[in-house]
């Protein structure tokens, strides 16, 4: 309904940014609960893109499309050029070796101490001797501030910190994307900068793609190039941050500005609540 | 990984442990450490009736086990049952003249081979035939008779 | 009267349904198995925790058990005059039944549903799909190396079980109630066949092996992940395996011992 104000990038994207990630008329339903219906999402190469949107609209379910983890209903997801969904097992597991993902939860090792959960992929993928993994690991902690939490069990990690244990986890392997769900969730000011510093940073010195979900909007606009905003199964509108700060849109503004009354609603679909709370008496 | 080297050694131990339950359950507690098929030597005794005698069940001598029924047949032209006996090589000074019977251990029990000795100075050896043989009692018999004697006796 | 047709329809359709799904599990599990070999450190960690954490309750009701077996045969043999065969009682029932049976009973309940728990947590804090996402296939680097440890360990526990309970009951039968001591051992020695008794018990642990840990590591990783789910799911792993054993070993008996 609300094609109307959506902008498209696909025109505007210069010839020689590549993409990397291609979503194309994606639909996904949770039992009778519809997430996605028909959404194209372009994610360019060596760019910061974020994909903003209310809370359980459905943005960790897409990384989790994109991953592999979840198959679509009906539409294709093309990472490189393969089309996830069609790949054998073998072929997944390979391309999943150049993706990084920073899950929400952090979903590390609780058996394994920090140091060896941030090992864990290579000691799994790669030959190397143990003191080259040693440096590396230790290199990797000390790019997101936790060298020194290297023996720490993750039951004795901050929710913040368990996040930068797997953020290190995920860059380990210098992946050629990384896709972090709701990495400054839990971050105070410092490492909240730290981090949006670090994201930029590996972006820009290793070429790497990174797809960025988050509900922090003056942060992810500092850092992404691209932005995504999806609602209600559909994505609402889309361009570089600053254009969709001047959006003509009322429900961007909204979301952005984080404004309480708007057209986006901040109820889970439900009958009027005089209804509800009277209803079984009438 | 630190207690890795703990752990590698409890599962050592474990594993050991176990594997010596297991040998402990078959040497000493299975038939497994008395079954010496090579030392044997094979006599033949014929029966007319075994009763339920088995393919191993003990053949002793004096309540010493000194064998093992190693085989059972049947003769079908003297409708005898052929049993082989394998007897330890080590008693080769059993007279060829026993006199073999076959015997129930306790009230319930199985049944075994029981050897008399007799008073011959050859001995027994590979492939000798015992001559002297008792069948098993069959319970069905003995009561028969029982009562067949029974019914004599009154009448008389 | 047709919705209770409908429901018991469904139950049925779901319970192949899970049968089916299970299945499926098992060959991925046993896929991954040769990649087992070339990882043993793998297979010694999930050894310890389900063998050698499961060992000390083992060890404790195997003699006992043995003990009772021993003080029980005694009273009902001596009425026969037949204390002699007190040791083959106990062994033969060692060996042929409660090794076996016993020990699968208290595995499920020790490791089993530990096994259970444990998937179905790191199911639920997403660790299953953290590895996924490492490209590390969670069934073979956490499934098959728990799967393969309880079908080695299965048969390990019921020989201590059962040559526990042997000397548990050789100290009541002969220390306690005076049966002679060359006669339990000799006569349990000519009685006890190892081909009858010993293999036929080890075939029934090493079946109940394969089968509880199968139960355990799909009620895991088939667990709803979230804390009532995992709770559910390790129910159902002690009921499914106790009920599992007691059904297979009525079925082995009949097929072994005829
Ligand atoms: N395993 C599941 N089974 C059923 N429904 C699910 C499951 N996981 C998520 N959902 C539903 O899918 C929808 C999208 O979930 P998702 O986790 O993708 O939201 P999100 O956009 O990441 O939200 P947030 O910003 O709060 O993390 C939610 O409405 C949720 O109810
Ligand atoms: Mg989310």
């Amino acid at each position: 309904m609300r094609q109307g104000q959506e902008v498209s990038v696909a025109g505007s994207r210069p010839p020689d940014e590549p993409v990397l990630v291609k979503i194309r008329g994606l639909h996904f339903s949770r039992g009778d609960r519809k997430i996605f219906d028909g959404v194209d999402i372009d994610i360019p190469r060596g760019r910061v893109t974020a994909i903003m949107g209310p809370s359980g609209t459905g943005k960790t379910t897409l990384l989790k499309l994109i991953g592999g983890q979840l198959a679509p209903d009906r539409g294709t997801i093309e990472v490189d050029g393969l089309n996830v969904h069609a790949l054998g097992r073998r072929e997944l597991y390979r391309l999943r070796m150049r993706m990084g993902m920073l899950f929400q939860s952090g979903a590390l090792l609780t058996d394994l101490d920090v140091f060896e959960n941030v090992a864990y992929p290579l000691r799994e993928h790669t030959r190397l001797s143990e003191s080259m993994l040693r440096k590396l690991v230790l290199l990797k902690l000390e790019a997101v501030g936790l060298r020194g939490a290297r023996h720490l069990k993750p039951a004795e990690l901050s929710g913040g910190m368990a996040r930068r244990v797997a953020l290190a986890r995920a860059m380990a392997l210098d992946p050629m994307m990384i896709m972090y769900d709701e990495p400054f969730t839990g971050q105070d000011p410092i490492s909240m900068g730290v981090l949006v510093k670090l994201i930029r940073q590996l972006n820009d010195a290793a070429r790497l793609t990174s797809i960025l979900v988050s509900h922090d909007v003056a942060e992810t606009c500092a850092i992404a190039d691209l932005v995504y905003v999806i609602s209600g199964g559909r994505v609402i509108e889309s361009g570089p941050p600053e254009q969709l700060r001047e959006s003509g849109s009322e429900w961007t503004r909204q979301f952005m500005q984080g404004l309480p009354d708007g057209p986006v609603p901040f109820h889970y679909p439900a009958p009027a609540l005089e209804a509800d709370l009277f209803g079984e008496a009438a | 990984m630190k207690t890795s080297k703990t752990v590698e050694i409890l599962v050592g131990a474990f594993v050991a442990a176990a594997l010596l339950a297991l040998f402990f359950l078959a040497m000493k507690v299975s038939n497994l450490g008395t079954l010496d098929t090579s030392d044997t030597f094979e006599v033949v005794a014929r029966f007319d009736n075994i009763g339920s005698l088995k393919v191993k069940a003990p053949v002793t001598m004096a309540g010493v086990e000194v064998g093992r029924v190693s085989s059972i047949g049947f003769d079908q032209e003297r409708y005898q049952a052929v049993v082989k006996l394998a007897i330890y090589r080590r008693f080769d000074r059993i007279p060829d003249d026993t006199f073999a019977k076959i015997l129930t251990a306790g009230l319930l029990g199985e049944q075994y081979v029981g050897l008399d000795p007799g008073g011959s100075d050859t001995f027994l050896e590979e492939g000798s035939e015992i001559e002297i043989t008792q069948s098993a009692m069959v319970l069905e018999e003995v009561i028969g008779q029982f009562i067949f004697g029974k019914a004599k006796e009154e009448k008389q | 009267m047709t919705e209770v047709l409908a429901r018991l329809g469904a139950g049925w359709i779901l319970a192949v349904r899970h049968l089916g799904r299970s299945l499926l599990l098992l060959l991925r599990i046993l896929e991954g198995v040769d990649e087992l070999l070339l990882r043993p450190r793998l297979l010694v960690e999930q050894l310890f925790s389900v063998g050698v954490l499961t060992v000390l309750i083992i060890a404790v009701s195997g003699l006992f058990v043995g003990m009772v077996l021993s003080l029980q045969g005694y009273y009902i043999l001596s009425q026969f005059a037949a204390e002699s065969a007190l040791g083959v009682m106990v062994a033969a029932s060692l060996l042929r039944e409660l090794g076996p049976v016993v020990t699968a009973l208290l595995f499920a309940g020790r490791a089993g549903s530990a096994l259970t728990a444990e998937i179905g947590l790191m199911k639920a804090t997403e660790q299953l799909s953290g590895l996924e996402m490492m490209a590390v296939d969670p069934v073979r680097r956490v499934l098959t190396p728990r799967f393969v440890a309880g079908f080695i360990a299965m048969p390990l526990l019921a020989a201590l079980f059962s040559a526990l309970g042997v000397l548990g009951g050789w100290f009541v039968g002969v220390g306690l109630l005076g049966v002679d001591d060359g006669t339990w051992w000799v006569q349990m020695q000519a009685r006890i066949d190892w081909n009858e008794d010993l293999s036929n018990g080890v075939i029934k642990s090493l079946v109940f092996g394969f089968v509880c840990t199968w139960i355990a590591v799909f009620q895991g990783y088939n667990s709803v992940p979230t804390s009532a789910g995992v709770s559910r799911a390790t129910t159902r792993t002690v009921v499914h395996s106790s009920l599992a054993v007691l059904g297979l070993d009525f079925v082995l008996t009949a097929l072994m011992f005829k």
